[in-house]
């Protein structure tokens, strides 16, 4: 009954992580009445449960997240959404359309295979294969802006506490900024060299992730960028 | 000048009474191992490794939809490896198309590290291991299997342990680990062996040559201790990837409470926007 790591430390696929009876968190799992890291990451250990803070890692899907996705192929009735995760999503007619339907209905003059469209899992069937929904607000297809990509692992980081660090940084670039949780952002901007700060930005977090006081530093960060151009 | 033959005098002394390996390497003894984690910056996982004179990169893809479909299985995800030895990597130049050799290298791969990995969790995906083999210097199995293992990690892909591998073998009656290109072509045996260090599992176990069923057993033990040191050197290189910023401090604020912030940050977009 004792943990093997201080909480912060950081761990690989197959470290003991606990000894004895705890609740197994997220990236962690049981193996012989001990639980085990599944992912290089910074471990937790909280009151009840044990679990690692994943530092790589691809998307997984769960209901509720808010995901850019590409529409890369159009079946009977739906549409196949590539989400950058290890299956593809499926948008069908009543979800991407709030109103009824002919069967007869064109299913480009919505949605074309290349368009770009900010969804919401609403539902994962039993082959886990997510559901997407487009109906609602800030949802839909995407008509300009560009994407960049970052490690899905670290959208929290970026979001920050609260949504400290992104708030931060719509405040100083004054950019739209649409955060997927897997790992897609999507940057609307009034001009190009703004939308320029907004990536280098997101690069600096990406590389500096783990480390503290990160907002404060990306503040000032942006703030001298910002003095230099003037 | 005179220093140099001083030297030569004593090493064929002490030869004599003990027998040294063709470089100089105690017999259980590996050759110095170097590994780069995220060295693909293109990749989901990457790694590099120099074990000896190899020199090898190995790029980790996935878990993605798999491409041809018919081949993806519904109650599990597939691990994909392929082992290919570029044209330049040894002497003399070796044709750059797939061989037979290359096939099973990728096969012996594949199930050496299948144990490792949580597969039923990603149904109808795959998992591509893309090893090319830069410089060969012997043992490129074992150094794929290493490099490979460091790359899935940081690829972010749920294992349950990492895969350590090493080979052990008989030169000139003597049991030597991790064998080198000339040891292996020249000795009586090679044992290479994978091993899941955590669990103390072999997954890999192949044997070339001839030798009493004691002197592989020791092999084995032999290429199971080189596993284990190498297992903390793929450690280090998955650590140090994030030791350059680290101090002693790390995150200060936990981000596993804000994935539900997404919804909120878009509407703070527009205000943004809108102001």
């Amino acid at each position: 009954m004792s943990a093997k790591f201080e909480t912060r430390d950081i761990v690989v696929p197959g470290d003991l992580l606990y000894e004895g009876r705890i609740r197994t968190g997220e990236n962690t799992f049981r193996s012989e009445g001990n639980v085990y890291s599944n992912k290089v990451g910074l471990v937790n250990y909280s009151n009840d449960r044990v679990s690692v803070i994943a530092l790589e890692g691809t998307y997984t899907p769960l209901v509720g997240d808010l995901v850019v996705g590409m529409i890369s192929d159009i079946e009977l009735g739906q549409w196949v959404v590539d989400i950058n995760a290890s299956t593809d999503a499926i948008l069908t007619i009543p979800d991407a359309i709030n109103k009824s339907f002919r069967t007869n209905f064109d299913m480009t003059k919505v949605l074309d295979v290349g368009d770009v469209v900010v969804a919401k899992i609403v539902d994962l069937d039993r082959r886990r294969t997510p559901i997407l929904s487009i109906v609602g607000r800030d949802l839909g297809k995407v008509h300009e802006g560009f994407i960049m990509k970052i490690t899905p692992s670290k959208i929290p980081r970026l979001i920050g506490k609260k949504g400290s660090m992104i708030n931060m940084i719509l405040r100083e670039t004054r950019c739209q900024i649409t955060i997927g949780q897997n790992g897609r952002i999507l940057i609307n901007g009034r001009n190009r060299e703004d939308e320029e700060l907004v990536v280098k930005v997101i690069h600096k977090i990406e590389t500096e992730a783990h480390t503290s006081g990160l907002t404060n530093r990306i503040q000032e960060y942006l703030r001298t960028i910002k003095e230099d151009r003037n | 000048m005179s220093k140099t033959t001083t030297k030569k005098n004593t090493k064929r002394k002490t030869s004599k009474k003990k027998w040294v390996r063709v470089d100089g390497r105690k017999p259980d003894e590996l050759r110095p191992v170097h590994i780069e984690s995220g060295a693909i910056p293109n990749a989901d996982g990457s790694a590099y490794i120099e074990m000896g004179r190899n020199k090898i990169v190995v790029g980790v893809y996935g878990p993605r939809e798999m491409h041809p479909k018919r081949f993806s299985k519904p109650n599990m995800g597939i691990l994909r490896c392929r082992y290919h030895m570029a044209p330049f990597s040894v002497d003399p130049r070796r044709s750059p198309a797939p061989s037979r050799r290359d096939q099973e290298i990728s096969m012996v791969m594949t199930d050496a590290i299948e144990p490792a990995l949580f597969l039923e969790r990603y149904p109808r995906s795959v998992i591509d291991v893309f090893v090319e083999i830069i410089e060969a210097d012997g043992g490129t199995r074992c150094a794929s299997i290493n490099a490979a293992a460091v790359a899935l990690a940081d690829a972010g892909i749920p294992m349950k342990d990492l895969v350590s591998s090493c080979a052990a073998g008989k030169y000139e009656g003597n049991l030597i680990l991790d064998l080198g290109d000339y040891e292996d072509k020249k000795g009586e045996s090679d044992v290479p062996v994978a091993y899941l260090p955590k669990s103390d599992q072999v997954t890999l176990l192949q044997m070339e040559g001839i030798m009493t069923q004691e002197e592989t057993e020791k092999c084995i033990e032999l290429a199971i201790e080189g596993c284990k040191q190498i297992y903390e050197i793929q450690k280090e290189a998955l650590k140090k990837k994030y030791g350059m910023v680290e101090g002693a401090e790390e995150k200060e604020e936990a981000p596993e409470e804000e994935p539900e912030e997404a919804p909120d940050v878009e509407e703070t977009a527009e205000e943004a926007e809108e102001e």
